[in-house]
């Protein structure tokens, strides 16, 4: 097809271009179906913010588990029998404290840890946050239902290489004592991407 | 590439659309593109920097209309007929319609041969670089001053692997900026980090090394 052919013909929708791109591997001979099926057990099954929220409530009880994490995220999350990408060699947690709140972001794309704390958001992924949140931090956080005392300071930590970051909320102080497993029950994906306390 | 996908910092969005409870996915075909691509990665076809640098080559305007997963879409189909698996007009027939595609790809580059050998607590500068193929160095960085932070295992380096172009793998630093700094006057006070490559950073000349 000419370009001034293609110019005047409409774009497809992009389910019908989705659909063309599929079967046109498959015609390939690649096992498109299979790779869907794969992937969709492990978005749906394995790769679930409640993976993280074990890692938090470990931490928050043992804190032999919380040194560890924060010496080598990926280690202490290995240790738990979770998995990484092959580009994800280096998992960094962030410790909010009672006077610093950290919050992560991509503003050239949208990468995650999702293994460990689920596939990102849409909002997560849209051009609002990625554009906002590293330059006025505490009114996007505020738009979004945190609102931080003045004095705590805030590190917005943007994806931009392979290094992977996931936030270690703080422990509401009402919990303390409760089992891990409950614990692990309150910790939200959103407190682990750092745009919500618990 | 001073690409339109470079928004940190970028003035004239209006609110966050969050919901706690906000999905990954809208439509069943989205989750098939996320894993097709994928799949396409495990195969070798192509890797995760000529992945995101295909995001980036979308026509400004397209990108800027499509959705995450149509990037996904976007990237996917265009990388398969620069490798020759597919062919543009075998997707138009079978979509029947047009199918856009991401612009051609600008030459990459190998590492910086200066490059600085980096530890916690070096006061650095990002270079005065400007790219014009694949690099992963958002631009309200660059010739920023910060302090490192944070120091990762080494990685291909992404200036070069989306291109097929040769070069060692580099770590990267945890660079922590001011948001002053960044945006002078023009920010709200908080401390921002990036993921920076040892080839887009110097020594911060005045701490006298």
């Amino acid at each position: 097809m000419s370009e001034t052919a293609r110019a005047v013909q409409a774009t497809a929708p992009v389910e019908r271009r989705a659909a063309a791109i599929e079967a046109a591997l498959e015609a390939q001979g690649w096992k498109a179906g299979e790779g869907i099926a794969e992937a969709t057990r492990k978005v749906e099954e394995e790769w679930l913010p409640a993976n993280g929220a074990r890692l938090v409530a470990k931490a928050w009880c043992d804190p032999d588990f919380k040194r560890r994490l924060l010496a080598d995220g990926r280690a202490a999350a290995l240790e738990l029998g979770f998995e990484f990408p092959r580009h994800h060699r280096h998992l960094v947690v962030l410790e909010n404290t009672p006077a610093v709140h950290n919050v992560i972001c991509c503003t050239l794309c949208s990468c995650t840890a999702f293994t460990i704390i689920g596939l990102p958001p849409d909002w997560y992924k849209d051009l609002e946050y990625r554009a906002r949140v590293v330059r006025e931090s505490r009114t996007v956080l505020k738009e979004m239902g945190l609102e931080l005392p003045p004095e705590v300071e805030i590190r917005v930590w943007d994806t931009t290489a392979d290094t992977r970051y996931v936030v270690l909320p703080m422990q509401p102080p009402g919990t303390i004592g409760w089992p891990e497993e409950r614990l692990a029950g309150i910790v939200t994906r959103d407190s682990m991407i750092g745009v919500a306390r618990l | 590439m001073d690409g339109i996908h470079d928004l940190g910092g970028r003035q004239g969005f209006g609110p966050v659309r969050h919901a706690p409870d906000a999905p990954a996915f809208h439509a069943a075909w989205e989750k098939r593109i996320n894993a097709l691509y994928g799949l396409a990665v495990r195969r070798g076809v192509f890797n995760m920097d000529e992945y995101r640098h295909a995001i980036e080559r979308m026509e400004p305007r397209h990108y800027l209309s499509a959705s995450y997963y149509e990037r996904t879409l976007t990237s996917l189909a265009t990388l398969c007929v620069e490798k020759g698996v597919v062919t543009r007009e075998e997707l138009e027939r079978r979509a029947e319609g047009a199918f856009p595609l991401a612009l051609p790809a600008a030459a990459g580059r190998t590492n910086v041969v200066t490059r600085p050998r980096l530890a916690v607590g070096d006061r650095v500068r990002v270079r005065d670089d400007h790219v014009p193929g694949h690099v992963r160095m958002p631009a309200y960085i660059r010739g920023k001053r910060g302090v490192v932070v944070g120091v990762s295992p080494a990685y291909p380096f992404p200036d070069a692997h989306a291109h097929g172009v040769a070069a060692e793998d580099e770590r990267t630093c945890d660079v922590r900026f001011s948001s002053i700094e960044l945006w002078p006057d023009a920010a709200e006070p908080a401390m921002v980090h990036a993921g920076v490559f040892e080839s887009y950073l110097e020594r911060d000349g005045s701490d006298g090394r």
